[in-house]
């Protein structure tokens, strides 16, 4: 963190002691070379990602330029697009989740997803936790105890424990997106994807958010697809910056991965102009 | 930053009050407005006259004997029990027939159908189609299939059942489709996303919220059934039934072709029956179209 | 790691499920067969050109004539009346519902339409024969008309069409953009010539749609003109006459108990095919006609 240092403005610069990510990455899943096609369309073109245990990547860039495509081919949530297919490989503890014989409903447990908007069901509270285990038919001794356990975690038991059987869409917008992490908790996920998931909260239910994903890093690894720079700057350990490129021939363009490093060095020495430009807002 | 005042500070040429009439008060716009209330007025006015007409004549002949006794050679002691029973009965059936294969059907098409599969383009298609054929093609349709099976009575109310099974079938998919797209993708995706398959998604999120739009749409599906008599015709339901119908093979009439054949009758008394039958009918369709309108106020919407 | 459970109960469903749709298909198939194979058997002793231009039927009769032109006139003009009526009067409803109702009206007065609709149609028939033509035109204005007429057949098949007409023009006028009209009233139009220069031709070919399908419903409508516009079938020269349509003449025919195979059965299937053929070729013109009108916007 030397020369450069001043390429990204005083606020943006990563702080706090958390982002020391470990030089040597234990990754939990390896993206590589990776095109997403919808139809003819290619939407993002040869990604090159490690994802490491316990870690919080950011994947940040402008509008259009493919990362929330890379995030939902995470957990082959992509697969429910009609004429969505991927080429290349991603790996899960070392096993392509796009292999022969893989099944998506598996790894859609393994891999758990929050949303953009909150989307809690049209259920009580406690049966919107209960609803994965059940379906996922896992083995739980006490769904009471499981359903605690998973709002604790998401910091949301004290502020819901009265009110177990009322209807999760009584909850503000923030503790909705909050039983929404406790249901993606539910079922034992080893990795969790956020789409934008602050996107449409409010500044202090945008920090609570944020803190507790600082506690779900102990035991879960999260990757976090954001538009606001300020948030991988705080939370991420490492952020992997996108951009979108007009593709030779039409004028569709596609997404690529510019520059992937811990947090720190994005921004504060990026190598890539393109990164540079979009940190410091001098992106057109 | 530009105030209010920056932008009044050039006084305007003309004077923003001419002193004319509003455009929207002229004579044309008004003309045209009334002439638009007629249009429904008139549609609202002649249901009120069709509802007042059916009371005055039916009236005096709307009591308990209407629903307790059995049609006669005179209208004075003639009553609609059998084709009250037989419309329940054959209701009944077409409910427990339909609504089941509607709903799978719909199901089918929006959850699990690849669209661009020939096979379901093509059943698509013969949904809507099949939604306009008129009713009394059925009644042929059912005329030839109970020929085609070798059944010589053919006013039994499975028959009934059946042709008006299939008549309504395009209805109930139809609403079972809307209510099913109503369901916002982020519940099916949350559920998917935790690991669930398509068809517990399907069974535990989009069938619970579609109930209110599927129980709407097969109510009034329900009640076009109740009130229709062409296919019945077809089926020879307009004999003289003098029974209580008491299962799936027994002949039966239906209230629709009890009023049909009362108004065809050259006595009097028989057009006051008619009258009365159909407050009976009229009665029990305003009353399922207002339970379809409160299932759907009282529960849609909730997203 | 991955590998999946066996879930051979959601294959079975999704079976199940595809064989429910699958009825809807094998109905059309189940009409076309039924209608088609008699009317073959008709057409083996009634040429086919008789059939269709000859101008008496009476299939009843000694000297039998097969000639549907009787029945088409007669449909023709309960139609066409029923048109004159629902047309004018449903998108008036429409435009009002559109263009001028409150959120608030349009929640109260959409479900009396739809009231409108929900009425049986023996009701309607009886309504015609026993107050618009008995007491209306005989009693109270002294037209010279008969026990039945094809006038007060259409008239009320006419208003049972309005909220067919009403809520499917409704429909597509609600679909016009907002910012059309918007930008129609920033040039100074009022809500009348907004209405009629803007959202009219914009909704136009919804609008043909609804209409297309309110032809289908009067020419496959059969209680209203079983009972009130008359059993004899005879080339229909005013409103005024009775007129046996093709959809009255298979409720007529369908009293007398005709046995399989037999001609007077196969005439039924004959007249059955030619009504289903004019009402799908209808409705095609109508979804077409929908298709266009969703891609516009």
């Amino acid at each position: 963190m030397s020369s450069s240092a001043d390429a990204a403005p005083m606020h943006l610069r990563a702080t706090g002691q958390h982002q020391v990510a470990p030089e040597v990455m234990r990754p939990i899943m390896e993206v590589e070379n990776v095109d997403v096609y919808y139809g003819d369309f290619r939407a993002v073109s040869e990604v090159n990602l490690d994802f490491g245990l316990n870690e919080i990547t950011a994947l940040i860039g402008p509008s259009g330029c493919g990362k929330s495509t890379i995030l939902r081919s995470l957990n082959r949530m992509n697969d429910l697009i009609e004429g969505a297919r991927v080429e290349g490989e991603i790996r899960f503890h070392g096993e392509n989740i796009y292999g022969k014989d893989v099944d998506p409903i598996e790894v859609r447990r393994r891999i758990g997803m929050v949303f953009q908007k909150p989307n809690p069901f049209p259920k009580s509270i406690y049966d919107n936790i209960a609803y994965g285990p059940r379906v996922t038919g896992m083995k739980v001794q006490s769904m009471d105890d499981l359903v605690e356990d998973s709002l604790t975690r998401a910091a949301l038991w004290d502020e819901v424990k009265d009110k177990l059987k009322q209807s999760a869409l009584g909850l503000s917008g923030g503790q909705q997106q909050r039983l929404c992490i406790a249901r993606a908790i539910s079922v034992r996920p080893d990795v969790i994807l956020m789409d934008e998931p602050c996107a449409s909260l409010d500044p202090i239910a945008t920090m609570r958010i944020e803190d507790l994903m600082q506690e779900l890093r102990e035991h879960y690894t999260i990757v976090i697809v954001t538009h606001n720079m300020q948030q991988a700057a705080r939370v991420a350990d490492r952020t992997a910056f996108f951009t979108a490129q007009p593709s030779e021939g039409n004028g569709d363009r596609t997404g690529l991965l510019v520059e992937y490093g811990t947090t720190a060095q994005i921004f504060e020495d990026p190598q890539d102009k393109r990164t540079e430009d979009y940190i410091s807002g001098r992106f057109g | 930053m530009i105030s209010l005042q920056d932008s009044l500070a050039g006084a305007p040429t003309m004077p923003l009050k001419t002193g004319e009439t509003p455009r929207e008060r002229r004579p044309a716009p008004m003309i045209f407005l009334v002439v638009l209330w007629l249009s429904l007025l008139i549609a609202i006015l002649s249901l009120l006259t069709l509802i007042v007409n059916i009371v005055l004549e039916g009236g005096s002949r709307f009591g308990l004997p209407l629903f307790t006794e059995y049609p006669a050679s005179s209208p004075d002691r003639a009553g609609a029990r059998p084709a009250i029973l037989g419309s329940i009965w054959v209701i009944g059936v077409t409910a427990v027939l339909t609504i089941p294969v509607g709903v799978a059907a719909a199901v089918h098409l929006e959850e699990f159908a690849d669209k661009k599969h020939w096979f379901n383009r093509v059943i698509e298609l013969n949904v809507q189609n099949l939604a306009a054929v008129p009713s009394i093609i059925y009644g042929l349709l059912a005329l030839a299939f109970l020929a085609l099976i070798g059944v010589r009575d053919k006013n039994i109310v499975i028959g009934g059942a059946l042709a008006l099974s299939l008549l309504i079938l395009p209805v109930i998919i139809i609403a079972t489709r809307e209510a099913i797209r109503a369901v916002p993708s982020e519940i099916r995706d949350g559920s998917l996303a935790l690991g669930a398959t398509r068809w517990q998604t399907t069974w535990r999120q989009v069938l619970p919220a579609s109930v209110p739009g599927i129980a709407t749409g097969s109510i009034i599906a329900l009640s076009r059934a109740l009130g229709e008599a062409a296919p019945l015709l077809l089926l020879g339901a307009l004999v003289f039934v003098s029974f209580d119908p008491n299962g799936l093979l027994s002949g039966f009439t239906t209230l629709p072709i009890q009023i049909f054949n009362w108004t065809g009758r050259p006595q009097e008394g028989f057009h006051e029956l008619a009258a009365a039958a159909s407050i009976i009918l009229l009665g029990l369709l305003l009353l399922m179209n207002g339970l379809a309108i409160y299932i759907r106020n009282r529960y849609q919407k909730r997203w | 790691m991955f590998a999946g459970r066996a879930r051979p109960g959601e294959a079975v469903i999704k079976v199940v499920l595809r064989v429910a749709a699958a009825v809807a298909m094998v109905t059309t198939i189940g009409i076309v067969f039924a209608l088609i194979v008699p009317a073959i058997g008709f057409f083996r002793e009634v040429p086919i050109f008789d059939f269709l231009l000859g101008d008496r039927w009476a299939p009843r009769f000694a000297d039998a004539s097969f000639g549907v032109v009787p029945l088409v006139t007669a449909t023709l003009w309960t139609t066409a009346i029923a048109l004159l009526v629902s047309v004018p009067l449903g998108l008036g409803a429409a435009l009002l519902l559109s263009e001028y109702a409150t959120p608030g009206l349009r929640k109260t007065l959409k479900p009396i339409l739809e009231i409108l609709a929900g009425v049986p149609t023996v009701v309607y028939g009886f309504f015609a024969l026993q107050f618009v033509q008995s007491t209306v035109f005989r009693e109270w204005l002294r037209l010279d008309t008969g026990a039945f007429s094809v006038l007060a057949a259409g008239l009320v098949m006419g208003i049972m069409i309005i909220p067919t007409v009403a809520s499917i023009s409704e429909d597509a006028m609600s679909a016009v953009p907002m910012s059309l009209r918007q930008g129609s009233a920033a040039l100074g139009a009022n809500r009348m010539q907004t209405s009629l220069r803007v959202v009219f031709p914009a909704a136009l070919s919804g609008i043909m749609a609804a209409i297309v399908l309110g032809i289908s419903r009067a020419v496959g409508e059969t209680m209203i003109v079983a009972i009130a516009a008359g059993s004899q079938a005879r080339i229909v020269g005013g409103p005024l006459e009775q007129g046996q349509t093709m959809t009255g003449f298979i409720a007529s025919a369908a009293l007398g108990d005709s046995r399989v195979g037999s001609l007077e059965y196969n005439t039924l299937y004959a007249v059955g095919l030619l009504l289903f053929a004019i009402t799908l070729t209808v409705n095609f013109i109508s979804i077409r006609l929908v298709r266009r009108f969703r891609q516009a916007y």
